[in-house]
């Protein structure tokens, strides 16, 4: 059992990897975006590939551990969560890949009072706090830090609807802003999306730990 | 192709004999070999119609604790028993309990395959012309069934005569549990009956196994987990003569309760 245990504790690391690489590709795309930095945005774009070999890795160690090492029990739920923990965490650096494709394509800054008026830095600090609860969920096994990200989530979701309402509000005042409020809440839509992929991680780390099942269900 | 495994869903299974009255019920069974204490106070209940595996590592008493339901223990000399087995609701310790008759129904498959040095017909009808039973077509019938039963029929069926001995390792098996079948037993013990089998003789096995759940009760003394997770209904891990865990084999391999069940199937044990 030495191996498999080494081979998990590997996988372990790589998710770990993996989550500070989508952590940082993230917040780069969120620079990137606030002040229209392309070079920052180009290196998001690059860094991607990165993400997909990392993503390609851990999806081929999972397939091997559990051909060789038969996992059941916790190793089972390990090897479970990781593999869906992997899928998220990649997509969620798809997320900044693709805000960060729009500040390479689009040539005008988007004008800071619509950014403030969405909310879009609290959307942000909201999401850097839900990373920190999953990464010390994750690296510690506390279930507790994982558990904090649901409500979290639900800010995300108002500012998401909200922005609608507000973008709307902002274009009856001055048509000439509509690709600019477009882009934004494109944006704002990818963040919500980044909000529910941390949440499924934290659904998984539950599952992992405690062996319970928070999918599709209330959370408290 | 149709397997038996998927003609016959688990949880159905698992659920109906829940309803059913215990098969086996073991109250605060303790065994002794001279002074050491080998099973230390145990209670179990075995539904009917299920598959129990008992797992645990070698010396934590789970082929004692298999023996002791046919009283196979009987014949070593330092065994002493404290506690009840009830087989369908009767003690079988009890002294006016007649031993051959127990053993009728409850019988044995052991982890090397022994048959008799007779043709493979005479292994199955053993069991029933030492019964007594002289019909010669009641015999055949019995023989063939049985062999059907074990999916032996349509390998052996053109060599009846030919010697058990000549047949592999994994059909050898197969004749011993029909030699088993043809006494009419309710329950199977078997003891690491794959252990000396290669992939596909075992998986012929576990399949017989699942299919012969549906008559028969049967308990199975494993040391491959991932068999205990394919064919069992209920898992029991035994540790030092102690029963740690006992419960569904999917709540076993999946969430254990205890942290000993999870290292040991986990292969993190000592």
């Amino acid at each position: 059992m030495a191996n498999a245990q080494y081979q998990r504790d590997l996988l372990n690391e790589s998710g770990a990897e993996m989550l500070a690489i989508c952590i940082a590709q993230l917040e780069k795309a969120k620079d990137a975006f606030l002040n229209h930095d392309s070079d920052l945005a180009e290196e998001v774009i690059l860094t991607e590939i990165r993400v997909n070999a990392l993503d390609l890795r851990i999806e081929k160690s999972c397939e091997k551990f559990l051909a060789l090492y038969n996992p059941v029990a916790n190793d089972l739920r390990f090897i479970m969560a990781i593999r869906k923990i992997n899928f998220d965490l990649e997509r969620i650096a798809d997320h900044a890949c693709s805000i960060s494709k729009y500040v390479v394509e689009v040539d005008k800054k988007i004008q800071p009072h619509l950014i403030e008026a969405v909310q879009f830095q609290k959307m942000y600090d909201t999401i850097v706090k839900m990373f920190d609860n999953i990464s010390d969920a994750y690296t510690n096994k506390y279930v507790k830090s994982a558990r904090k990200v649901f409500k979290k989530d639900k800010i995300l979701d108002n500012i998401n609807t909200e922005s609608f309402k507000i973008l709307e509000i902002e274009i009856k005042k001055d048509n000439n802003i509509i690709a600019e409020a477009l882009l934004l809440f494109s944006v704002i839509k990818k963040m919500e999306r980044v909000g529910d992929l941390i949440k499924n991680i934290a659904e998984e780390i539950i599952f992992y730990i405690d062996a319970e099942v928070l999918k599709h269900q209330k959370k408290k | 192709m149709e397997t038996v495994i998927e003609q016959i869903p688990l949880e159905k299974t698992i659920d109906s004999s829940l309803k059913k009255k215990n098969k086996i019920e073991v109250k605060n069974v303790k065994v002794w070999y001279d002074d050491f204490n080998a099973i230390k106070g145990i209670d179990m209940n075995i539904k009917p119609n299920t598959v129990t595996a008992f797992i645990g590592p070698s010396g934590c008493g789970k082929s004692t604790f298999l023996r002791l339901f046919n009283r196979m223990n009987d014949y070593v000399e330092s065994f002493k028993m404290e506690g009840d087995i009830k087989v369908n609701g009767k003690n079988i310790y009890k002294k006016k309990v007649n031993v051959e008759e127990l053993r009728k129904e409850i019988g044995m498959v052991f982890q090397k395959p022994n048959p008799f040095p007779k043709s493979i017909f005479d292994n199955v009808a053993y069991g029933l012309k030492i019964q007594g039973i002289t019909d010669k077509q009641l015999i055949e019938e019995r023989v063939i069934d049985c062999l059907k039963q074990v999916a032996l029929w349509d390998e052996v069926k053109d060599d009846l005569k030919k010697s058990a001995m000549a047949l592999s390792g994994g059909q050898q098996q197969r004749l011993c549990i029909a030699r088993t079948l043809a006494v009419q037993p309710s329950i199977i013990l078997m003891d690491e009956p794959t252990s000396a089998l290669d992939p596909i003789s075992t998986a012929k096995v576990e399949e017989l196994i699942f299919k012969l759940k549906e008559k028969y009760t049967i308990v199975i003394v494993t040391h491959n987990m991932q068999q205990a997770s394919r064919i069992s209904d209920y898992t029991a891990f035994f540790y030092l003569g102690e029963l740690i865990e006992y419960g569904k084999t999917k709540t076993i391999f999946t969430n254990p309760e205890k942290k000993q069940t999870e290292n040991y199937i986990t292969g993190r044990f000592g």
